[in-house]
């Protein structure tokens, strides 16, 4: 089957996904990889062979954020924000849109950083301005296939949905 | 309201009882009052959620007279879930980066303790 890392990710009501995983790393590391360009730059770019040559971050309150994707063929992909709220090095509340607006609104992430002994869970919501944007944010860049075996659907059942 | 499978599934399954009503029926068919039986909600309650089940397609029922066994459709489910997965495996592919990433920096700082640093932003 996939090669399953530890990434839960769930529906969340009608508007939000849900992320959980556990990095081995403290809490401030990980704060920093989330939040240092130059750290960003160097997971946050995609898909294999995309890169992430803008990426722009003023980690105050109502501070901006840019990031523009390339993609193998040379297509810039462009995103804006701004940051609502900063706990260093627990919690991050920030906006999301792209240039092409395919959501039809801002989205609003919440980042949030749990220490759990040696490791940090991190915990991360998407909230998208209505159901259709969120049923079409795969069509945006995520479009590797995957198959699933289904022999148990009542474990794979929590895992589709969280209220 | 026209509105898309994979929100309707999605949409369905957000209620705890009808999730647990669709784990019930994955293990076989069953009647209305076999399916309420482990609730403490009332029959027409369950009925409620049956028609929203039914609506999404996600169950059909047989019209055998007044005993009409309920079973579950699995295809949606499946669609939502391989909807999910492909969101999974893309974020996948970038926290495993990020977790290579994350052991290099604590390489490079051996001495840096596992608490949180106290400087301001």
């Amino acid at each position: 089957m996939t090669p399953h890392g530890n990434l839960k990710v769930a529906a969340r009501g009608d508007l939000e996904i849900e992320m959980k995983r556990v990095f081995n790393t403290s809490r401030s590391l990980l704060f920093d990889a989330l939040t240092r360009p130059e750290l960003v730059k160097r997971w946050m770019y995609g898909p294999e062979g995309h890169s992430l040559p803008v990426c722009e971050i003023d980690l105050t309150v109502g501070g901006a954020l840019r990031y523009v994707w390339r993609l193998p063929d040379g297509t810039e992909m462009g995103m804006t924000g701004r940051y609502l709220e900063i706990v260093r090095p627990e919690r991050i509340v920030h906006t999301e849109l792209f240039d092409e607006d395919w959501t039809g609104g801002e989205t609003l992430v919440t980042t949030e950083l749990y220490e759990q002994g040696e490791t940090t869970l991190l915990e991360m919501t998407v909230r998208y301005p209505s159901l259709e944007a969120r049923d079409r944010v795969i069509e945006s860049g995520m479009s590797e296939g995957v198959a699933m075996g289904y022999d148990r659907l009542d474990v794979l059942l929590p895992t589709i949905a969280v209220t | 309201m026209p509105i898309d499978p994979l929100s309707r599934t999605l949409s369905a399954i957000a209620d705890p009882t009808r999730r647990a009503i669709l784990a019930r029926l994955s293990r076989g068919p069953a009647t209305v009052s076999e399916i309420a039986e482990p609730f403490e909600v009332s029959l027409p309650a369950i009925s409620k959620h049956l028609k929203v089940l039914e609506r999404a397609e996600l169950i059909e029922r047989r019209r055998q007279a007044q005993w009409r066994p309920c079973s579950l459709r699995p295809e949606p489910l499946k669609e939502a879930a391989d909807w999910l997965e492909r969101y999974r495996v893309h974020w996948e592919a970038q926290f495993q980066r990020l977790d290579q990433l994350l052991d290099e920096l604590g390489a490079e700082e051996p001495d840096t303790p596992t608490g949180d640093r106290k400087e301001p932003l």
